[in-house]
């Protein structure tokens, strides 16, 4: 029987990332795929008529160009489009717009405050520059800094200059960003509350915190530290979807190669005197490997698919105790036609950038209290966009596809299973928070797909639908991720990698704990390195 | 409900539809937002106007605050560096601030208008700042740039073209004095300020009386060779005249992101803005530490040989034959009057002391094909255009 020099669980970005280095630098690598299409929570879908939805995540920042140029993802039949501005729609009449042009930007928020506007740029220049510090070590592997190893000490020694590069003031200042609110963060600039909520949103999607929750500056940083072509902070669609990120990416896998197979669930990662031997499908069916690399999420990895006995007890449990809380529900909805927003002034450029129907922060954090309570915010926080008034591919013409990310919904009510009522609940509670805003929104809907995490969970496989695969709170950054000693993609089992998302640095269709994973395994094959460097300063 | 909607085209100064008649290029850039031309007709006689007759430019969108309440002067005192004490009702200063690391946050100029009132015109807008600055003291801060209507008349014969517009007095205008006057019923301000390096006048009025300001100017200066010019003109002037330009020859603080990139007074060469007489100002402890132990940067105004501008060029030392890069050109250009090469930039010290000498690197472009050169550049001291006119009062008839 064949035995594959590598399997990688899972086509997920970051699966078939590690996958596509893997197979460029010349390995026998087989991607296997519990579902019948690709992607993971990158995927577009055909769920209704002539419409495509990009199914989990909908837009594109994070996705490091290094990677998408060493894979020569354009082409295998990527595009990334940016888009600009949003809107927050006000509950009592009105709307805060962001508008891609500095100067109208500065005018829109001095409509508010002449100082939030001036504010406005200190904000920026300071949140830039945590992001040049963290996007830094984006394409590396974290240091141990347990460890004395020549290879360590020179990551140490990096993370330190950069960090002790920015000045005294500034080192206070980062120290300060990672651990606070992005409420407490949002204050230090600016006053005004509806400017406050629109900023903040950046600093909980996706997270089971709060905007007052110690850490959330950071997610904020998270969302702002990715780039279109350079202009960083800007996010872009996909053309035809998400998919089209995890195809493309595939596509390169293949011409490398590599071999890629769906319907293919792993059922066990199978071990024998302590090293990997290769996989068990959930057919039964056994594949051979000298290496098999994780792309689902560590608690997937370690506690369904492995036998305990194979893992050592204290890793075990810091897999047990990995914070994984699913926070957020999306609705994928085919319409009719453009709904109408007429808070807005006709022929607005807004109308084609993201919306939003939060503008307070008690808002905000109310939306939270539900969450804490075990049941979906009443009044949630939206982040909504329509990417066929760009993109053409998605929908037939005239007609759009709208993508509402939702923020919070839990993976349990109340501690136990969604009943399906309670699904059509949460789904009527976002749809009619925007026709609050859109008369004619209700009467354009043809089609609905409303998910919480518990659908996200069982398509995807992300446990409790987590979008992150785990919290990006400090204890479980960098070297913390996933969990302390073993940050650098090796599992605690020889021939055992974690390529997910899991890993540093965490979530978001970035594709860098993918490429990482593939540069460790190189190393320790001694195998020369496929896996491109950061472009660095710019 | 009428829905607002912040304006999404450029905005256009009081004075656009007369800018827009004498307009035969349609070359504007974007200045705070607002439209403001590159040149009307050719830069080069722009640049000739200000230096050999009477050049108009529209300096609306500048961005200027007015300072008032019972603490106002103490609020300037401790905003920046230089002591305001000194600044009498009726005159300007130019004036640097800072923030607590002593970095330059922004300069510009501060007019006592009257008695306990300024105006404080920036390059840049920090209301965010300036109100926090405020702390513990009881002023108040407004915004004022599009409520004043502004244009610098500037050049030799600029003050012959007021003195024709009728204002009575400003020949005893002195520089950075600043007098009213009335415009047909209304008050129209004047300061013998510029950013030219020349003889020549700020005029400052409300803005529904800008367009009538621009006819009776143009009319007064008629036979003084009265012409608007655009930006690119004034930029070969202030080099001349040795001013900075804010992102180019120095970053306001509140705006970088990379550590290192602010400068202090010492290092764009405003050192003798801050008094340490003073007990307090923003900074104060930083810029007290940076005199004792020495400064980073220094500003070199360079006189280059040869005649191609030296724009982005590295700027080096030679030692026994061996070129050394120690800083950069941050703003260049031909000098048409003083017949010299000239540039600003900025270079580690020790480096750049007055009568130094450095070299620059220069790539130009001749026909596609690029040369690149090595020129020598000496340090000098004193501004390149600095004529006996700009100060003399009354001024003479040119
Ligand atoms: C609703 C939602 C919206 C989001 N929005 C955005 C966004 O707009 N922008 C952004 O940048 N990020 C967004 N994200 C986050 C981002 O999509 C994810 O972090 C990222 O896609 C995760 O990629 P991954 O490759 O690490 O894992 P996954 O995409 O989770 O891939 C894991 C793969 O493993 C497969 N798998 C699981 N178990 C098995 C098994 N036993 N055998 C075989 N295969 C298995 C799964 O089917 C899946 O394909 C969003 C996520 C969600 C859920």
């Amino acid at each position: 029987m064949k035995t594959y020099d590598a399997i990688v669980v899972g086509a997920g970005h970051n699966g078939l990332t590690n996958a596509a280095f893997l197979a460029k630098a010349g390995l026998d690598v087989l991607c296997v795929e519990k579902n019948e299409y690709i992607g993971g929570a990158t995927v577009s879908r055909n769920l209704y008529k002539d419409w495509i939805y990009s199914n989990a995540s909908y837009v594109c920042s994070l996705l490091r160009p290094e990677i998408f140029r060493a894979l020569e993802l354009s082409r295998h039949g990527l595009q990334i489009t940016p888009y600009g501005g949003g809107t927050v729609f006000m509950q009592k009449g009105g709307y805060l717009g962001s508008y891609p042009d500095h100067d109208v930007h500065h005018r829109e928020y001095s409509r508010f405050s002449k100082n939030d506007a001036d504010a406005y740029e200190r904000f920026s220049a300071d949140t830039m520059r945590q992001c040049r510090f963290v996007r830094d070590f984006l394409l590396r592997t974290p240091a141990d800094p347990t460890s004395f190893k020549p290879k360590d000490l020179k990551r140490l020694a990096h993370l330190g200059s950069k960090f002790f590069e920015m000045g005294e003031d500034r080192m206070y200042d980062t120290i300060r960003f990672w651990t606070m609110s992005v409420a407490e963060y949002l204050d230090e600039y600016f006053e005004t509350d509806v400017i406050k909520a629109a900023l903040s949103g950046s600093g909980i999607i996706g997270t089971a915190l709060g905007i007052h929750s110690p850490g959330t500056a950071y997610v904020l940083l998270h969302h702002y530290m990715g780039e279109v072509d350079g202009n960083m902070g800007a996010w872009g669609f996909a053309r035809g979807g998400m998919g089209a990120v995890a195809e493309a990416i595939a596509g390169a896998f293949q011409a490398y190669g590599g071999e890629l197979r769906r319907d293919a669930g792993v059922e066990q990662i199978l071990v024998k005197r302590g090293k990997v031997k290769g996989v068990a499908l959930t057919n039964g069916e056994e594949i051979d490997a000298r290496i098999v690399v994780s792309g689902m999420d560590v608690k997937r990895t370690f506690l369904k698919c492995m036998d305990k006995k194979d893992l050592p007890a204290d890793f075990y449990h810091r897999v047990e105790n990995f914070k994984i809380r699913g926070s957020s529900g999306k609705l994928n909805i085919a319409l009719d036609g453009m709904p109408s927003f007429p808070a807005l002034p006709k022929g607005s450029p807004l109308l084609d950038g993201d919306m939003h129907f939060i503008d307070s922060m008690e808002r905000m954090e109310r939306a939270y209290d539900d969450w804490k309570e075990g049941t979906w915010s009443k009044d949630p926080y939206v982040d909504m966009v329509i990417p066929t008034v760009s993109d053409p591919t998605m929908a037939p013409p005239g007609k759009h596809f709208m993508s509402c990310f939702v923020q919070y919904c839990p993976a349990k009510i109340n501690g136990r299973e969604w009943k399906p009522e309670e699904r059509e609940a949460f789904g009527q509670t976002v749809i009619d928070q925007i026709a609050e805003y859109s008369p004619d929104f209700k009467d354009l809907i043809l089609h609905v797909e409303v998910r919480t995490p518990k659908e996200i969970e069982d398509e995807a496989g992300l446990t409790e639908g987590n979008i992150f695969h785990g919290e990006l709170t400090m204890d479980q950054l960098m070297f913390n991720r996933p969990v302390p000693g073993y940050a650098q993609y090796r599992a605690p089992v020889a021939g055992l990698y974690m390529c997910g998302s899991s890993t540093h640095p965490g979530g978001g269709v970035i594709a860098a704990p993918g490429a990482n994973a593939a540069r460790e395994i190189l190393f320790d094959l001694s195998r020369s390195n496929t896996v491109p460097e950061t472009f660095g300063d710019d | 409900m009428t829905i607002q909607e912040v304006q999404l085209d450029r905005k256009k100064s009081p004075f656009y539809s007369r800018q827009a008649k004498l307009d035969r290029l349609n070359q504007w850039h974007e200045w705070k937002g607002y439209s403001s031309a590159d040149a009307f007709y050719n830069a080069e006689l722009e640049y000739f106007a200000i230096r050999n007759s009477t050049a108009v430019f529209d300096l609306t969108p500048m961005t200027k605050y007015r300072i008032t309440g019972p603490d106002s002067l103490d609020y300037i005192d401790r905003l920046v560096t230089r002591d305001m004490r000194k600044i009498k009702p009726g005159r300007v200063a130019y004036a640097v601030w800072c923030d607590d690391q002593g970095q330059v946050i922004d300069d510009g100029t501060i007019f006592h208008l009257m008695e306990g009132e300024y105006r404080l015109c920036s390059q840049e807008r920090h209301m965010e700042w300036l109100t926090a600055a405020a702390i513990g003291l009881d002023v108040n801060i407004k915004e004022e740039t599009a409520d004043i209507a502004a244009l610098a008349v500037q050049g030799p014969t600029s003050y012959s073209v007021l003195k024709n517009l009728g204002l009575d007095g400003v020949e005893n205008l002195k520089l950075f004095g600043l007098m009213d006057f009335d415009f047909e019923g209304t008050n129209l301000m004047v300061s013998r300020t510029g950013y030219t390096g020349d003889l020549g006048y700020e005029l400052w009025i409300d803005p529904s009386k800008a367009e009538a300001l621009w006819d009776a100017l143009f009319e007064a200066g008629t036979n003084y060779g009265i012409m608007a010019i655009g930006t690119t003109a004034l930029e070969q002037s202030r080099i001349e005249a040795g001013y900075l330009a804010a992102y180019e020859d120095f970053l306001p603080a509140l705006a970088t992101v990379r550590t290192g990139r602010s400068r202090s007074p010492f290092e764009i060469g405003l050192g003798w803005l801050v008094d340490f007489k003073k007990p307090n100002f923003n900074g104060r402890r930083a810029l007290a530490r940076e005199k004792r132990s020495g400064s980073t940067w220094r500003l070199v105004k360079l006189d280059i040989e040869g005649n191609k501008p030296a724009s982005h060029s590295y700027i080096y030392t030679k030692k026994y034959g061996r070129f050394r890069q120690v800083g950069f050109v941050t703003s260049a250009a031909w000098s048409p009057i003083c017949k010299h090469n000239i540039a600003i930039g900025t270079v580690r010290t020790p480096n750049g002391k007055v009568g130094d000498t450095l070299w620059v690197e220069i790539y130009y472009q001749r026909e596609m094909h690029w040369t690149r050169l090595m020129a020598k550049a000496e340090v000098v001291g004193k501004p390149f255009w600095d004529p006996e006119r700009r100060r003399v009062t009354p001024p003479g008839v040119y």
